[in-house]
Formats: C-alpha cells, structure tokens, sequence
C-alpha cells in the first residue's frame, strides 16, 4: 500500500473468504439455471482447452483467459438478445461464448484458421459474432468502450428498444476514453450497459497500487448514471442486476454501469497461475478465490435444492467436455486462410 | 441560405461546396449523420456545415462535449451498426486524441475480423492554420494517416472535388479519412450537379498539361502548383499539374506517365520533409521509371523539418509559397531556356 488513503470500498464483495456458499435457488428456476450451469461448464472447459493448445504451443496468440470469471458474461448474457450489440476486449472469449457463439469457431479463431469466429484473420484478441450479437472484441485497453456508445446512437437512431453493450476490466476504467464514454453516453441519453468486470487487478497490478478505491461504481456517481455493483461470481446476482439495468435502457432511461467483482484463476495471459508476475497477486487469495468460483457455487445451489445430483453434475460436465474435445479435433483439422486474405481485406471496396 | 441539390450548373465556393455534399448526403441518404465538435456553432468550420441542424434535425447533425476520442469511437460504432457517420475534427491538430479510432480501430476491424465488420466512416480533418495560430494549431498530417493500411485518405483541392469527393468518402464502405483546407475556402468555381462516383475509381489526375516538369500536388498544395505553373508560363516553361486527390491507396500511374514524358519531377507537399508524402510521389516514381527518362534529379517543395511558429515574421519563412515553387521547378530545369 502506498503512502495516501487507500480505502476498500467494496468491503467483502473483494474478500475471497465472503460469498462462498450455494446459491440459493428455487427448484421452479431449475431447467433454466443448469442451462446456465452448462454455459459456464462450456466456457471453462474451452478455456482450459486453449490453455492446453497453448501449452502444445499450438495457439501462439496471447491468449487471455477468464477462468473464475464466467458468472459475469454469463448473467449479462441471458438478458440480451441477437439484435442487441456487445463488444468485448482482449479477455472476451467468456462474452463470445456466453451470447452462444459456438466452441469450434472460437478454438478454430485462437489457432488462425479458416473456420474461425474471424475467419482466422484475428486470434483470441478480436473476435466476431454478428449472429449472437458479438459485434467485435479488441485488446486495446478501453478501445470498444467509445464504440459501444456509438452502437447506442446507432440503436437511438433506430428508434427501437435494442441496447449496446461494452464489457471490460477495472484496468480499463484509468483509461480516459471510459470516462468520455460514460459522458457522451449520459448527455446523449443512450441504451449503453458499460459492464466493469473487476478481479482487481490490471495485467499485474493490484487496484490498490492504481486508484484510491477498488469500488468502480463510482465513476458513474460521478456522471450521474446509474450503477449496481454485485458479486461477480454469483451469476443470479449479475443476472438481476443486467435485467434491471438493460431493461431500464430499454425503456429509454439511459446508459448504466454494472460493476462485477471477481478474480481470475489464472495470470493476465496464457495458462499459468502467475503469482511471480503479479504485484500482490499471493496464492492464499488465488486459492481463497477458487473456494468462491461461480460453477461451484451454482452446483451446490441446484444440488441443494434438489434440481440436480452430484451424479447428473458429472454426467453433464462430461458431456461438456467430449464435446469440447470434438471442437478442438474439429479445428485442429481445419484449414488456414487463404495468403490471399492477407491482401484481399484491407478494404471492404475496391483498392 | 442557397441550398443548390439538384439544380443545375452554378458558381459556388470551396466551404458552400462542402456544405453542399452534405446537403446532398443529409438528404438522400437516412444513414448518413455528422458529429463532431462546434457543429451547431458558426464559428467552427468556415461556412462548411451553416445552418444543417436547423435543416437536418440535431439528431443527424450533433455537436458533442468535447471528447475527440470518444466522440470518434462513436462514429467507428454507430459505422459498424450500419449508419454511415462523418466525425468532424474542426482542426487537425486536435484529431491527433482520437488516433486510436482511426488507426487502430477504423482501419483495422474489416481485416482483422475476417471481412464480417464494415466500418463506412468519414473522419473530416480540417487544416486550419496560418494567422499566428502555431504549433498546436497548424498542422497537416496527411503524410501520417496515408500510412496505415485499411483508411482511404482524400485530398480535395478543386471546388468540384470539395463537393464530390465527400459525398465519394461517405458512400464509399471503408473508412475513409476527408482532409479540407481553411486557406482553399475561397477558391469558386463553377460546378455541375452532383454524379455520386464510387471512391475506388478516383485518383491522380492531371489539372494542366504541359511538357516540361511534371508539379504534383495535394490539397492546397496544387494551388500552388497551379500558381506557379502560371508564373513558369510567362517564362514559356509548360508545367503539368497533377493533383494527387487520393494519398491511400496510393495509385501512381498518371504520375509516372506524366515523368516518362517531361522526365521532370517537382512534388510540392503541405507537410514536414522527413518520411513525409512527398517522398512517397518521388520514390514511387523512382522505382518504377527507366532511370534514362529522367532529364533531372526529382526535387520536392516541403515545409522545414520545424513546427509552425507563431510569429508573422517567422511565418512568412515557414510555409512555401508559389514563387518557391516556381524557383524548385526552374532548378530541375536546364539553365538557359528562351522563348
């Protein structure tokens, strides 16, 4: 910590030893929320796969990947639709995958190939979805945030009650163009949801080292907007709070912030833990926070009330997992863009 | 206010013609809007954009906070959603904020995304500068934004171009970078009614045949390479005019059949010396002609290697008038040459 005021306004929301028991469900909300359940399975484990590809130094692209993390994209997910438009960042493979962009597309994207998201054209950092509402990811810090506001003009322009969506991290909010964004987006009156996934850390840096206070929330309060900050890893709570807050939007009552507190599992890029890069980054809060990660708590939530059996649990995550396995095969096979792309798509009109 | 879409030939200005291309745009095209800085003011761009939010709606036509980054960012959205949005950037120099819209962003998503996502922006760049206005407030960056692969950069230095290659820049489906000059505002002209032409089949043309030395030119620097074509015309010296117009792509053909006849280059750039466009006309040229066409060393007419100053004392020095381009020419030019 360093010599001025820093101050925890988060309180237990960024205590990994808080927040770690079942969700409470209703039994009614079953079927529904072990759809919710498989989506983050299907995200976990197609992030581990990448991890693994990685490793096998088949995926050479920084691959960034938000393991612990799966409960924000998720819960944001299951309130928008095909015609709304999110874009994403350089740790978006969670937002592709939750909006229902499909595993092979996305592991063919991260080892360049032809069938990918970007028809192999751009890697794990900047991916596309139209048909899922995924309209582009970059890893420019806070690059899409400006671009939402302007998918939010675009959707007031419109005239109908579709929202724009930016997700991006705490690191991403010392970056001006947010706080441009969040303005222009206010005054103009817009549907934007900025969604603020916070785990707290930069590339390496701890929040504590970077602002005064590790509540996001607050940069709202200060352009008047609405904001909710939630638990992160309890995806009924983003859940709530993106239906509050895109519904709002919709009805033409302007842009908010949802702010989600969370924690990677893993290092700012590539598969491994990271505690040597990190700054504060300490394996007591690494493990602390996988007593807190989202998939179990879902689990113990639906097991609890009776919706699912550890067996039907491990039945489900295998499935998830062969078919995983079946994208990577599928990918792995796949061809390589054509050299001709390399010339052929810097204009979308003739040279 | 004349609003002349649709009528017939008529005598106009470079700043009314502009507005004129966005009369035509505003009004024929539902997805064509303007944002940027100062646009339901007077004072901010000449009388480029008068009164088009009394006309069009400030819904189409919004003046912003003032957030070049964002507000350009917008543009590149509201481009990826299907509108076809000019961001105007009242002075260049400003624009330099939103560099990462426009280079990282608007100039890359198409390819990056494998060809899925469009981005129809227009990013009007006004050079503004002379006055005492000085280094913040001065400069053309043409030469730097022709260099990224991906953004069309335009140079309009005709009334008629003013007019048309706007409305080519904004229909055209990539983004497209317009960059107009406060010091050509007062050139007239008159213009024919509008022919929408796609931005592809646009590029260097010929403004003045001749036969001697071949002046190449961009924005307000072919008027000054037609300027000092006419003074070199009262010396019986017969100078081609070419106007580059479009910097990126970058098609030097016209360029280089106009050297293999004069076997005489004189490239007259509004920006720095080092790395800048000029170097690109010349080293175009020069890789590409049979070195036994050229009669004389290919000269360029640049600014200093300086910032603008603020002094008029110093300004008088700073940028290149008609005189010293006649002077470059003459020098690429056998010595004694009578009538």
């Amino acid at each position: 910590m360093n010599g001025r005021a820093w101050q925890s306004e988060l309180g237990g929301l960024a205590d990994p030893a808080q927040f770690t028991e079942p969700l409470r469900v209703g039994k009614a909300d079953g079927a529904r929320l072990s759809d919710l359940l498989r989506t983050m399975l299907v995200i976990r484990h197609t992030e581990d796969q990448i991890g693994r590809l990685v490793v096998e130094g088949l995926a050479r692209t920084p691959c960034h990947l938000g393991i612990g993390q799966e409960a924000v994209a998720v819960g944001v997910a299951t309130r928008l639709r095909a015609t709304d438009r999110a874009f994403g960042n350089h740790r978006s493979h969670s937002h592709f995958l939750a909006l229902g962009g499909s595993p092979e597309s996305l592991i063919a994207e991260v080892l360049g190939k032809a069938s990918g998201a970007s028809r192999g054209m751009g890697g794990s950092m900047h991916l596309f979805g139209r048909d899922v509402g995924f309209h582009g990811s970059v890893p420019i810090v806070g690059a899409t945030i400006p671009i939402a506001v302007g998918a939010g003009l675009a959707a007031k322009l419109d005239g109908g009650d579709s929202v724009a969506v930016a997700f991006f991290g705490d690191g991403a909010t010392e970056e001006g163009v947010f706080h441009e964004s969040m303005n222009l987006a206010v005054v103009s009156d817009l549907p934007v949801l900025f969604v603020c996934e916070n785990n707290l850390f930069s590339s390496h840096l701890d929040i504590e080292f970077r602002q005064p206070s590790d509540r996001i929330g607050r940069y709202a309060d200060a352009h008047r907007m609405r904001t909710l900050t939630v638990d992160g890893n309890d995806v009924l709570a983003v859940e709530a709070a993106a239906a509050t807050l895109v519904e709002a939007a919709r009805r033409g009552e302007g842009p908010a912030l949802l702010e989600a507190v969370t924690y990677r599992f893993r290092g700012h890029v590539g598969p491994n833990e990271d505690l040597d890069v990190g700054v504060h980054r300490r394996m007591a809060d690494v493990q602390a926070w996988k007593q807190r990660c989202p998939i179990r708590r879902l689990r113990d939530g639906l097991v609890a009330a009776g919706v699912l059996s550890g067996e039907d649990f491990a039945a489900m995550e295998r499935e998830v997992v062969t078919d995983i396995g079946q994208a990577v095969g599928l990918a792995r096979s796949a061809p390589y863009p054509d050299v001709s792309a390399l010339h052929d798509l810097v204009y979308a009109g003739p040279r | 206010m004349n609003d002349p879409t649709g009528t017939g030939p008529h005598e106009t200005g470079y700043g009314e013609a502009i507005r004129e291309g966005f009369v035509h745009l505003l009004s024929r095209h539902r997805e064509v809007f303007t944002i940027g800085q100062g646009l339901w003011s007077p004072w901010y761009v000449g009388n480029s954009m008068t009164d088009l939010d009394k006309l069009f709606g400030k819904d189409r036509v919004i003046d912003t906070p003032v957030s070049e980054l964002a507000c350009t960012g917008a543009a590149v959205g509201a481009a990826l959603c299907g509108y076809r949005p000019v961001v105007i950037h009242p002075r260049m120099d400003f624009m330099v904020l939103a560099a990462d819209q426009i280079i990282n962003q608007a100039a890359k998503w198409h390819h990056m995304l494998g060809g899925q996502a469009r981005v129809p922006v227009t990013i009007r760049a006004i050079i503004n500068r002379g006055g005492e206005q000085g280094a913040q407030h001065s400069q053309a960056l043409h030469s730097w934004f022709a260099h990224i692969p991906g953004l069309r950069v335009v140079m309009p230095a005709s009334v008629a171009d003013a007019r048309d290659l706007l409305i080519a820049s904004v229909l055209c489906d990539d983004p497209v970078m317009y960059i107009d000059d406060r010091w050509l505002y007062d050139q007239r002209a008159v213009l024919p009614p509008v022919v929408e032409r796609p931005l592809a089949a646009e590029g260097p043309k010929v403004v003045r045949s001749g036969s001697d030395i071949t002046l190449v030119g961009a924005g307000y620097s072919t008027w000054l390479c037609s300027q000092a074509a006419d003074i070199l015309a009262a010396e019986d010296i017969d100078a081609v005019v070419i106007d580059v117009r479009v910097l990126n792509p970058f098609e030097p053909a016209a360029i280089l059949a106009s050297v293999g006849r004069t076997g005489r280059l004189c490239v007259v750039d509004g920006g720095w010396r080092n790395a800048g466009w000029a170097a690109e006309v010349i080293a175009s040229v020069a890789e590409a002609i049979d070195p036994r066409a050229l009669k004389a060393s290919p000269r360029r007419v640049t600014l200093a290697d300086a910032p603008a100053p603020t002094s008029k004392a110093l300004e008088a020095g700073y940028y290149p008038d008609a005189r010293q381009v006649a002077d470059a020419a003459r020098a690429a030019l056998p010595p004694r040459r009578t009538a």
